[in-house]
């Protein structure tokens, strides 16, 4: 077994879920959720020093997802690394509810209220300068999504991250190259990436972000002392379901009864193929 | 630039000060930032975070005493509030210092969604508030910030008058472990009479009489307590003055007690009249069924007139002959 074959079959089964949750809520971020979910699974079981018993140590490893509106994807992964019963999600976007369409503190684990975009990355900065300020070696992520990046509140923080050499700082791009209106570079073109976050003194990698060794790799350690680390992810916008992937409606769009029958066939006949790949 | 506190005072105004022996003090600018330090001294987890706002901010003896206690993130006000938030996420005592004109416009959904939403116990220190950049212009002048962060649930609103209500303030502020927006302008203030101890939501009141009731707020509250002062001594008229350092939580008790017990009430604010403390006293009157003549004085609904913060004062009739002249067309005739 490869030591990310757990984590595939864990992608395949969480993507189940969170199609059933969103299904039931009849609301949801999908395609978004779908593209930035594995690299939620390899943070949250490789990366972050983070504990379910005790989510308020001081020590701990934060957190923040900027871009807010692929909050089943955090919820799903929360649960599965023990922060809430996953039956708890059954609520979701239900009246009264504390699971929310976007994250909030309400949920164990969960650090920051966000879902307007462009406000992950200033609040990531602050939690870093803090460690740096009562020399703790606890980590900062955020993950920004691509279209997020026209928000100039990120360039702002991009600037003070490295001004003040925050290497417990690292930042997350799901770069699926597809917002509500369409391909990203044609909304308001962000490329080239690399060069932007070097320039801004930041290190600088990119990979591809369903690959789960290379997501361990990329986040495993600061890239560079003394600088931030954007560590770029190329993904797909729906990843995992084929009438979904890279399908720009899907942003926000909610399966039918039927498409979701497709959809968990389509993943159910994937998780036996992983699991047999396990078992030989 | 503004021109110092005296001359906010006609010359009536100021022979009044003296002959009831008002003391100048200084700027709650600078208590702010004595009292600042002086909390920063005692707590290292006391933190200034500045945006090109250190020498405006008068926070340069701070920025030398205590150089690992303040933060600079250059002009950039959505990045102060969010990195602000998450610095006190961590339980640093934050203090977010920037020109209110900047802090409540520029970074006001981060106000709303990193500080107050998140729960992230940030006090917003706006500077150089209301009309205090004078005749630097509208762009300058924050006469909206009371409105949209009213607006805001989980956030605290301290408007101080004087050098005690300031330096109160800022100590209760920091150690209120929830969001607070605090603003205070830049002119020496005179110190108030009044003994009641400063407390986050509570009115001081200055002043007792039964004709008619001012309520204010800031600055602007030694220009009610002169006009009190000169109604009681020329016309017999007997005014009460409540300052109103917490615009929110308002004191509704106290306001409402004032206002049922006095024949007319008077509302003054350095804000526009849309939304600010006189819309706030209005809705609690009409709720609570109490029904007194009353009218709001601040900045009316259009962009000032050039001049000084005392010209501007002057013109929209927040001083002592313009409030005294108010209260006595709303006092009913018997």
């Amino acid at each position: 077994m490869s030591v990310s074959e757990d984590l595939q079959i864990k992608s395949l089964e969480l993507r189940k879920q969170m199609l059933g949750a969103i299904y039931q809520a009849g609301a949801g971020h999908t395609g978004g959720s779908l593209s930035c979910l594995d690299i939620l699974i390899v943070l949250y079981n490789r990366i972050l020093r983070i504990s379910p018993e005790r989510p308020d140590d001081p020590d701990r490893d934060r957190y923040v997802q900027s871009k807010g509106h692929s909050v089943e994807a955090l919820y799903v992964v929360l649960s599965n690394r023990g922060f809430f019963p996953a039956a708890e999600l059954d609520t979701l976007c239900q009246y009264q509810s504390h699971f929310v369409g976007h994250p909030t503190r309400k949920i164990p684990g969960i650090e920051q209220n966000t879902g307007a975009l462009g406000h992950g990355l200033p609040i990531a900065v602050g939690m870093a300068i803090a460690g740096k300020l009562d020399n703790k070696d606890y980590r900062v992520f955020t993950l920004l999504g691509d279209g997020e990046l026209a928000e100039g509140s990120n360039w702002e923080a991009a600037m003070a991250a490295s001004h003040y050499k925050l290497d417990n700082l690292t930042a997350i791009l799901d770069v699926n190259t597809l917002q509500i209106t369409g391909r990203t570079c044609e909304v308001m073109n962000h490329e080239p990436l690399e060069d932007k976050f070097r320039s801004f003194g930041w290190a600088v990698t990119t990979v591809d972000g369903h690959d789960f060794q290379a997501l361990e790799e990329a986040m495993a350690s600061p890239l560079e002392v003394g600088k931030p680390t954007v560590v770029i992810t190329r993904t797909t916008k729906g990843k995992g379901v084929s009438f979904m992937e890279d399908v720009g409606s899907w942003h926000h769009g909610v399966p039918s009864e039927e498409q979701l029958q497709t959809a968990m066939a389509e993943l159910d006949k994937k998780l036996e193929a992983a699991k047999g790949r396990l078992t030989t | 630039m503004s021109a110092p506190a005296p001359s906010l005072f006609s010359e009536a105004a100021a022979s009044l000060i003296k002959e009831t022996g008002l003391k100048l003090g200084r700027p709650n600018l600078e208590v702010f930032a004595e009292t600042a330090l002086e909390l920063a001294r005692a707590d290292r987890d006391v933190l200034v975070v500045t945006s090109d706002s250190r020498g405006s901010g008068k926070l340069k003896p701070f920025g030398e005493a205590l150089p690992d206690q303040i933060v600079e993130m250059g002009i950039a006000e959505q990045n102060l509030v969010g990195v602000a938030a998450g610095l006190a996420s961590t339980g640093k005592k934050t203090l977010a210092v920037s020109p209110a004109c900047f802090l409540s416009a520029r970074a006001l959904e981060q106000i709303k969604n990193d500080v107050a939403y998140s729960d992230n116990p940030v006090t917003l220190v706006g500077i150089s508030a209301g009309v205090s950049y004078g005749a630097l212009g509208s762009t300058h002048h924050s006469l909206h910030d009371l409105a949209a962060l009213r607006a805001i649930n989980n956030l605290t609103i301290l408007v101080p008058a004087d050098n005690f209500e300031t330096a109160e303030a800022v100590r209760q502020a920091v150690n209120l472990e929830s969001p607070v927006y605090l603003r205070f302008g830049k002119a020496a203030q005179y110190d108030l009479p009044g003994n009641k101890p400063f407390q986050i939501g509570q009115a001081r009141p200055l002043r007792s009489g039964k004709d008619i009731l001012f309520i204010a707020t800031g600055e602007t509250v030694i220009h009610a307590w002169l006009a009190a002062e000169l109604l009681h001594k020329e016309a017999g008229i007997e005014a009460s003055v409540l300052s109103l350092p917490t615009i929110k939580p308002l004191d509704t008790e106290a306001i409402l007690e004032g206002a049922r017990t006095c024949s007319a009430v008077v509302t003054v604010e350095e804000h526009m009249v849309n939304g600010g403390l006189g819309e706030a006293c209005a809705g609690l009157f009409m709720e609570a069924g109490v029904h007194k003549p009353f009218q709001r004085i601040g900045i009316p609904d259009e962009y000032t007139v050039t001049g000084s913060q005392a010209d501007i004062f002057r013109h929209y009739g927040i001083s002592m002959e313009g409030l005294s002249q108010a209260a006595m067309k709303l006092i009913p005739k018997t």
